[in-house]
């Protein structure tokens, strides 16, 4: 049994030494260049950072290159685990994570001349180190397979992002579990939308891994100019794409499939991160009829995915949502009632959903209470300790056992593909001089996040300049709505419920 | 231009359009900008901009996003 996902590399790179393992705009990586980087990062860090440390934080600012993947898998050597950070996030939010995750070492992915990151090791710079077989052996002779092995921030409620942390053995279980479902092989060419510090892009990097595939790292900017973005994907015989839901959704909202060719290749198209629109599901299904789809379902903490739906062949029926479907074998998933005691059976009544086994993540890194609150005992089992992770999500079961997503049962919303907590939003809202009070809502409808804000002042161009320095793009709100006063319910609470009345008749 | 310059400057408060000449190059602009400006462009100036217009040198500054919209405009 597999006990470190580095012995999956370490078995392609045996199997097919030479075949590319990574690609990127620029430069590529065989799967013994792959392995041969990442032992000597990881021999690096042991020799001169890390040291006795294990099972630490390690973080790797990413750039979307072959070598911030080396990197990941350098810290994994090393004996601890990485955790991309984006640095074109607000330089406050990147310090948040920095004060949650207290790293002990900052390595420098980017290639880009004259940024320089202070203390951070920028990875060519640990190229030059020969791997030390003996130091690394050392290290993986100590290892478990729960050791964690990555780290993700998400959105926190109260301001401060939280850091998941899944473990080696959830994420060897979890590709063993797809190939099992979908029948992959070593001809996989991945088309990597997502962001390095999503965990949507594991899903490449380890599937790809397991099967001696090739993961092609797709530049950014091509997704505003989806002419170009499926000439790149032809170019790199592309048969594969793990996508995000909005991704998918700007190539059905720019017709982008008219003038272009029709990636008669394409055998797997896979998507998760919020609800799919039938109608833009059905255009991708038009134009490439041959591909599989599949939606995915899973919150981070439950490892990348813990359900899944094979979309029958054939246009899908736009008045009716698209099921969640099944979970991934070895993972159990139970619907709970509004008081987490009893669980849910029967057809069309629902509850949230929560998710047991090895998928479910460590817990939120240096949070014990966020930790505790989202993974507890199950109350249906007092005889032996058996831990569920409650997602938050409400859903239900179809009539034939599918599994459907209803709605959220808090403030989280899945918006362009992020998981936000409005309540974010509303702290860095709240914390300009101007603004008395301010809180968010979404717009599901449009898929806008609208701000309303009681002030004497009405400056949009303040409040986005202000937010900019505190949070990531994809929080700002797209629409801003000035009160002289903000309608109260009668506990003298700001009444969201009939503001979101207001909203919705626009 | 001021139509246009008003159109970019609501999808994004931050950016000074008047100015900027590396919209796409430099990242500025993000796909589900663009998704927001071609449609309201569409609406307010009655052109219909399609996917192979979508090309870097006709987004990378308002300047070059009007002369695609003249252009059009003109056929």
């Amino acid at each position: 049994m597999i006990r470190n996902v580095l012995e999956m590399l370490e078995h392609s790179a045996a199997r097919v030494p030479d075949k590319t393992a990574l690609k990127d705009e620029h430069e590529s990586l065989t799967y013994r260049e792959y392995m041969d980087a990442a032992q000597r990062i990881g021999t690096y860090l042991l020799k001169n950072v890390t040291k006795d440390s294990y099972n630490k934080p390690v973080a790797v600012v990413i750039d979307r290159n072959v070598w911030s993947v080396a990197a990941f898998m350098g810290v994994v050597y090393s004996g601890n685990f990485y955790v991309p950070i984006d640095n074109t996030m607000p330089a406050e939010r990147v310090k948040l994570i920095y004060d949650t995750l207290e790293p002990v070492a900052v390595i420098d992915g980017r290639l880009k001349d004259g940024d320089v990151i202070e203390g951070a090791i920028p990875v060519k710079d640990m190229l030059g180190e020969p791997a030390d077989e003996e130091m690394l052996k050392k290290v993986r002779m100590n290892s478990i397979d729960t050791d964690p092995l990555y780290g993700v921030f998400t959105s926190g409620s109260t301001g401060v992002p939280k850091g998941i942390v899944p473990c080696h053995r959830s994420i060897v279980d979890w590709v063993e579990a797809m190939a099992d479902a979908f029948g992959f092989d070593e001809n996989m060419v991945h088309g990597s939308q997502a962001p390095f510090d999503f965990d949507a892009f594991v899903k490449d990097i380890y599937n790809a891994m397991r099967n001696g595939a090739t993961v092609v790292i797709i530049p950014r900017k091509l997704f505003s100019m989806p002419k170009l973005l499926f000439e790149f994907l032809v170019e790199h015989n592309v048969n594969m794409l793990v996508w995000a839901v909005s991704a998918m959704r700007i190539v059905a909202d720019f017709k982008a499939f008219g003038a272009i060719d029709k990636l008669p290749d394409l055998r797997y198209v896979m998507f998760s991160g919020e609800v799919m629109p039938i109608k833009a599901l059905n255009y991708w299904i038009e134009n490439i009829p041959q591909a599989m789809y599949v939606n995915l379902y899973g919150p981070t903490e439950t490892t990348c995915n813990c359900t899944y739906y094979i979309v029958p062949e054939g246009k899908q029926d736009e008045l009716k949502p698209l099921p969640i479907g099944k979970p991934f074998r070895n993972c159990r998933v139970v619907i709970l009632d509004d008081k987490r005691e009893k669980v849910i059976t029967e057809p069309g009544v629902k509850g949230e959903l929560c998710v047991s086994g090895t998928c479910l993540a460590l817990g939120y890194w240096n949070n014990p209470e966020k930790t505790k609150e989202a993974f507890f005992r199950d109350p249906t089992i007092t005889a032996y300790n058996s831990i569920l992770y409650g997602t938050g999500d409400v859903a239900y079961y179809a009539e034939n056992g599918d599994l459907m997503f209803a709605s959220r049962r808090d403030f989280q919303i899945k918006h362009m593909g992020h998981r936000i907590e409005l309540g974010e939003i509303e702290v860095a809202l709240n914390a300009i001089p101007f603004i008395d009070i301010a809180v968010c809502l979404y717009d599901e409808a449009r898929g806008k996040i609208v701000c309303c804000y009681q002030s004497e002042t009405e400056d949009t161009k303040a409040i986005v300049k202000f937010l900019s320095d505190k949070l990531p793009k994809f929080m700002w709100p797209n629409i801003y709505k000035r009160y002289e006063k903000l309608p109260a319910n009668k506990n003298g609470k700001i009444d969201r419920a009939a503001l979101k009345e207001e909203i919705k008749k626009r | 231009m001021e139509e246009l310059l008003r159109i970019m400057s609501e999808v994004r408060p931050d950016i000074d359009f008047e100015t900027e000449d590396k919209l796409i190059d430099n990242e500025m602009l993000d796909s589900l900008d663009i998704v927001a400006i071609v449609t309201d462009v569409n609406d307010e100036f009655d052109v219909e901009i399609n996917v192979n217009d979508l090309l870097p040198e006709n987004f990378n500054s308002a300047k070059a996003l009007y002369e695609l919209i003249q252009k059009l405009q003109y056929e």
